[in-house]
């Protein structure tokens, strides 16, 4: 059981590394470049059936 | 329309309405927060689609499509911004169309086979607003780097601690039962480490930067013990993982180094916020204007733009300069630089201010001044100079935070020789960085600075703040101060059936021409009669037949030669006489401000003495301080006296503010400990004083002796409040008591604390409402 751990750790390191790649293109992208839109966003969702 | 009867003010206005609801956007009217504007007939946009124009602003991404960043004019609350949004996906070959709530700008991208860039800006015009493009400036890439770089760096940091969190757990939980094997916990080490540099090396490179640079120059900054702490810790640890003893806290590092970022980006944030209010006179300034050349106009860079150019400033747009109308009578609205909302009236000759929004007709003006000459300009240079300055309690904060500093590294390294333990002197290190300390006041100050400005007056020193919050004494000059600083008819005697009205439209007919100082008194009576066989005598009078009969204005000798007796009142300035009689007597003076009497009202109920120090005549000075019920004045008094004046008070241990025009007064306003200026006229850049009211408008006093109690407050609360912690923290960790990651907690919550109270209205006299970020020039209502 406890052999499962020298795949587990591993992958979770790796996997970390993928997630601030995905987060660094996120960023990048421009996606945290305005706070506060989101906020007003919910107030002015779309709804209507089209 | 929408199942109810609406009643517009025009027909535009309905067509507005219309164009929002047969779009869908029926949403926009219940988010707004007020009415909106009038849509005015609005210079045409096609100049834009002009490629040269375009040079500046537009990007070209591949060989059809093209990428401009619009600035949204009249933008009053989110509910705007998603309307402009809306509208200008709507527009059939419009890729994409972002709008930044927080900056407030438009990011477009536009098919240029499908549409041009004058169809996109009309879009928004159909909806009542109006987009120009512009020129990004360089501040705001480099603002929009810092922010992604310290949002990037906190990510990693955060997410790094949760991760090795995760390994360091099972270690916490087996802690001496021996279930993990020796490799199994190997592993988890060397994740840990894995994990843990780069949050050490990337998201800690600002500290270490920070303190390296200290370091070379033999100094120790703010940032020493941080880096110092983190830097032995993850050494210690780095090493037992090596060598495969000891003991690894990559937990504790990654949440310290995770902790400290968060409460700096907060920091980072809340200063960039403030940082664009303070700005946002540069940004409003228009990037094009229309140039005549001879009859027709073209439209040029507002940048290329001369002193002595003509220019045309269509209704609803900005004044691109500083400069007079030459031609056209319209309303201007200069709440960007006066904070005053009203609409101030422009008629040929009146000076306009670059950036103000000329309201209702066109006008052409003659530049005057342009880019870094204009007031808007001088304005932001005496703002920014204020960040120069300091109260001296933030600046004692600061000497003693450098202090703390050396008295911290000194604790840790005495406690690591005296305990062995490395955790202890890092405990220390990160639990007491004076951070607090240094953070406690640069944000309130740029608050501050930004809230005043808003209001009508602009912070040239910090400093001044701590002397206007300890005031006790307001010193009121009288000519431009009290008064308008210009001639009005205060009072008029009339000797026969002819009534005082009448008398007063006589005298402005007569006086419409000339050019004595005294005739503008009469300038804002309305519309005499016509006059014929005007007659100007220099120095003298005038004289025009009105009706037929002879009628004179002027001296007493003047008048007195037709009216043949000797005037009935002697002490008045302007005489007004006919054939064999007299009419009437005008008593001139420079008329007092509308808002004097509440304003000095309202100081003396703040409990502030109000004195009244005037070179004019005693006897005119001394009416003036009955009127406005202040008890301590002086008139006749030469500069000097003035400035005995103010270092008597001085002496007795009072703390006095001196408001002047700013210019004959610099003297007394240099002695004075906060000095306030009117701001009339253009020479805002000469003006010395601590504080200049751009809106030349007393009421803006008030505003700021509030605003610098509100924000010393604030400031005191934050320094208070960072020594009390740190008090109690150092010996704390000194002695064991709180471990790395506690430390960590303390000192990041200890900083975020101060943030956010920060963030606090610094104005509790009034209700705190957000500076508005447009401009709201008439409170007419429109679409519906």
């Amino acid at each position: 059981m406890e052999t499962s751990l020298y795949l587990l750790i591993p992958l979770s390191v790796a996997l970390v590394f993928l997630i601030g790649w995905v987060f660094w293109r996120a960023l990048d992208g421009g996606q945290f470049d305005d706070l506060e839109r989101p906020a007003h966003d919910v107030l002015m969702d779309d709804d209507k059936p089209k | 329309m929408l199942g109810a009867e609406r009643a517009f003010c025009c027909a535009g206005c309905e067509a507005v309405a219309r164009a929002i609801v047969a779009g869908g956007f029926e949403k926009y009217y219940e988010a707004r927060e007020g009415a909106g504007l009038r849509p005015d007939a609005l210079p045409p946009v096609q100049v834009y689609d002009d490629p040269a124009a375009q040079r500046e602003f537009v990007a070209t991404l591949s060989e059809d499509v093209r990428e401009a960043t619009l600035i949204l004019d009249r933008i009053r609350c989110a509910a705007c911004l998603w309307l402009n949004e809306q509208a200008l996906r709507r527009v059939p070959g419009v890729i994409r169309a972002d709008v930044n709530f927080t900056t407030q700008r438009a990011n477009i991208a536009w098919d240029a086979r499908i549409t041009r860039l004058s169809l996109v800006l009309e879009a928004i015009r159909a909806v009542g607003y109006d987009a120009y493009p512009f020129a990004p400036r360089r501040g705001d890439a480099l603002a929009r780097r810092e922010w992604r770089s310290a949002l990037w760096r906190l990510f990693v940091a955060g997410f790094g601690a949760m991760q090795v969190m995760m390994y360091a757990w099972p270690a916490y939980v087996d802690a001496g039962a021996g279930t993990l094997t020796a490799d199994a916990q190997a592993l988890m080490r060397w994740a840990s480490f894995l994990i843990t540099t780069p949050v050490v090396l990337f998201s800690c490179a600002p500290f270490f930067r920070g303190a390296w640079l200290d370091a070379r120059r033999r100094r120790i900054s703010l940032d020493t013990p941080i880096a110092l702490g983190i830097a032995a810790g993850f050494a210690a640890s780095a090493w037992a993982t090596l060598a495969g003893a000891g003991e690894v806290y990559f937990d504790s590092i990654a949440m310290i180094a995770f902790l400290l970022l968060a409460a700096r980006t907060a920091e980072l944030f809340a200063r960039q916020k403030a940082g664009r209010e303070l700005d946002r006179l540069a940004r409003w300034m228009p990037s094009f204007a229309l140039r005549f050349v001879g009859a027709s106009t073209e439209r040029v860079p507002a940048h290329l733009l001369a002193a002595g150019d003509r220019v045309l400033v269509g209704a609803g747009e900005r004044v691109p300069a500083d400069g007079v109308v030459e031609e056209g009578v319209s309303s201007a609205d200069e709440s960007l630089l006066t904070g005053e909302s009203r609409a101030v009236a422009k008629h040929a000759g009146a000076a306009l201010v670059g950036g103000s929004v000329n309201l209702e007709q066109p006008l052409v003006m003659r530049v005057q001044r342009t880019g870094a000459d204009t007031q808007a300009a001088a304005i932001g240079r005496l703002v920014e100079r204020a960040a120069a300055s300091r109260p001296l309690l933030v600046e004692r904060a600061d000497r003693l935070a450098q202090r703390l500093t050396y008295v911290v590294i000194a604790t840790a390294a005495l406690a690591w020789a005296a305990s062995g333990n490395v955790w202890i002197a890092v405990a220390v290190l990160v639990a007491t960085c004076p951070c607090a300390l240094a953070l406690a006041s640069p944000l309130v100050l740029t608050r501050a600075g930004a809230q005043l400005l808003a209001r009508g007056a602009a912070l040239t020193r910090s400093r001044a703040l701590e002397a206007l919050q300890r005031a006790t004494d307001v010193v009121l000059d009288k000519t431009g101060t009290l008064t308008l600083g210009r001639p009005a008819i205060a009072r008029t005697a009339c000797f026969s059936d002819i009534g005082a009205a009448q008398c007063r439209a006589l005298a402005a007919a007569l006086e419409a021409s000339s050019s004595h100082p005294l005739a503008r008194a009469f300038c804002n009576v309305g519309q005499g009669p016509t006059v014929q066989a005007l007659r100007n005598d220099a120095g003298q009078g005038v004289e025009g037949r009105i009706d037929g009969r002879r009628v004179r204005i002027g001296s007493q000798r003047f008048c007195a030669a037709i009216a043949g007796s000797p005037a009935p009142e002697a002490k008045a300035q302007v005489y007004l006489a006919g054939d064999g009689r007299w009419l009437a007597a005008f008593f001139i003076e420079d008329a007092l401000r509308p808002e004097a009497i509440p304003v000095v009202r309202s100081l003396a109920r703040r409990g502030l003495r109000v004195h009244l120090v005037s070179g004019d005549d005693a006897a005119m000075v001394g009416e003036l301080a009955r009127r406005l019920s202040i008890e301590a004045w002086a008139g006749g008094a030469t500069p000097q006296e003035k400035f005995e004046y103010v270092a008597r008070l001085q002496a007795e241990g009072r703390v006095v503010a001196m408001v002047g025009d700013g210019l004959n007064d610099a003297p007394v306003l240099a002695r004075a400990d906060a000095s306030i200026a009117m701001g009339a006229g253009a020479d805002v850049a000469q003006l010395h004083a601590d504080v200049v009211l751009t809106g030349d408008r007393l009421g803006a006093l008030e505003d700021v002796l509030a605003l610098s109690r509100g924000a010393m407050r604030l400031v005191r609360q934050n320094l208070g409040w960072a020594l009390a912690y740190n008090a109690v923290a150092l010996p704390a960790a000194a002695f064991g008591f709180i471990g790395p990651w506690e430390a960590a907690i303390g000192m990041s919550a200890s900083s975020f604390i101060v943030v956010l109270n920060a963030l606090r209205p610094l104005d509790t006299a009034r209700p705190w409402k957000p500076a508005s970020t447009s401009s709201s020039p008439s409170p007419s209502p429109s679409y519906s």
